[in-house]
């Protein structure tokens, strides 16, 4: 028998939000230990690569157009570009790029 | 006002969802979910590769507590990302303003947020989070009710916003601190390889994610620790002095 499909959406999204809570519950203060220290502070840096790359270069119809639009938008963001603008830049490199092909 | 500054943020980040939202609702209609459902669902849950996971096990009959365990696994960088949220609130932070700011957490509202300097604020996230959420979820609905009615170029631009995104949060932190450089460029590297070897690219895109995360900030944190007491390049700069003496 199938599960009911909204008692499978609320879990879903209950489940999801207990992840995004779950830190918040247990930290009290800034965590002293050195080691958890700095992995903190790596985290959420290296989790963000991670995701970016090469994701990026399998999410266009082109591999090359994605690739093109990484190094574009590091680019933009090493001379100062805000996040808006980024992304603006990586889009339209893919969309000029896939219309040359 | 930071409200404003959230939604000014939400607002592209939201128009990265529909792209992307659109595409997960196109998969959402092959395992029989209905607009309304799709929209529901990307409204409460607002977790793509999550959602991508929960809608396709649906639709095998999937029990809820396989549901519950693949949730858990697909979304456990959300756990590492509350670490590091709450790490920048000082000790008595009320536990409210961590419960809201942790609500808030997306890839990307937890990528804007860290690259906004000082504690993070639950006006700031939920000033984008209602920007961006209610636009995955018409992106969903509409995936599901219209099929490709964008075009395909128009798609595949719009897939790459979300990444200009991680690019313009992770590229700025890297230029101020060398050790975060040498962290990105090394998860770059691993996280090419990873998607290359066939052992490691059959585990689905949110393990890799967790494992490669937690095997690289491990790695740097033993081999290039933050210096005792320094949150800011000033400190870090101080320090280095010091040892030059």
């Amino acid at each position: 028998m199938k599960t009911n499909i909204y008692l499978y959406i609320f879990v879903m999204a209950f489940a999801t939000w207990c992840m995004r809570v779950i830190p918040s519950l247990i930290m009290r203060k800034p965590i002293e230990n050195r080691f958890a220290k700095s992995f903190l502070h790596y985290v959420p840096y290296v989790t963000l690569a991670v995701m970016t790359f090469p994701a990026i270069v399998e999410a266009t119809d082109e591999p090359v157009a994605g690739l093109v639009a990484f190094a574009a938008g590091i680019i933009a963001a090493w001379f100062g570009a805000n996040l808006i603008n980024v992304a603006a830049v990586c889009c339209i490199t893919v969309l000029f790029i896939e219309l040359m092909i | 006002m930071l409200f404003l500054e959230g939604v000014r943020v939400g607002f592209p980040i939201g128009l990265g969802y529909f792209a992307v939202a659109f595409s997960l609702g196109i998969a959402a209609r092959g395992y029989g979910f209905t607009p309304f459902q799709g929209f529901l669902s990307s409204l409460i849950t607002y977790a793509s590769a999550g959602q991508y996971m929960g809608f396709s096990l649906y639709a095998v009959n999937g029990t809820i507590l396989q549901l519950i365990i693949l949730t858990v696994i697909i979304n456990l960088r959300y756990i590492l990302m509350g670490f590091a949220l709450n790490q920048r609130m000082p000790a008595g932070t009320a536990l409210s303003r961590r419960i809201l700011v942790g609500s808030c957490i997306t890839d990307e509202i937890f990528g804007a947020t860290i690259a906004r300097p000082g504690v993070p604020s639950p006006y700031y996230t939920f000033g984008a989070l209602l920007t961006a959420v209610p636009m995955w979820a018409a992106g969903t609905a509409i995936g599901i009710g219209m099929g490709n009615i964008l075009p395909a170029k128009i798609v595949s631009a719009l897939s790459v916003a979300l990444f200009g995104m991680f690019i313009a949060t992770i590229i700025p932190a890297s230029k101020k601190d060398r050790r975060i450089m040498a962290a990105v460029v090394t998860a770059f590297i691993c996280s090419y390889i990873a998607g290359a070897v066939p052992a490691l690219s059959e585990l689905s895109q949110g393990t890799r994610t967790i494992i490669l995360t937690i095997g690289i900030s491990a790695l740097f944190a033993l081999i290039l620790p933050v210096p005792e007491g320094a949150e800011d390049s000033e400190e870090i700069k101080k320090e280095v002095l010091s040892h030059e003496d």
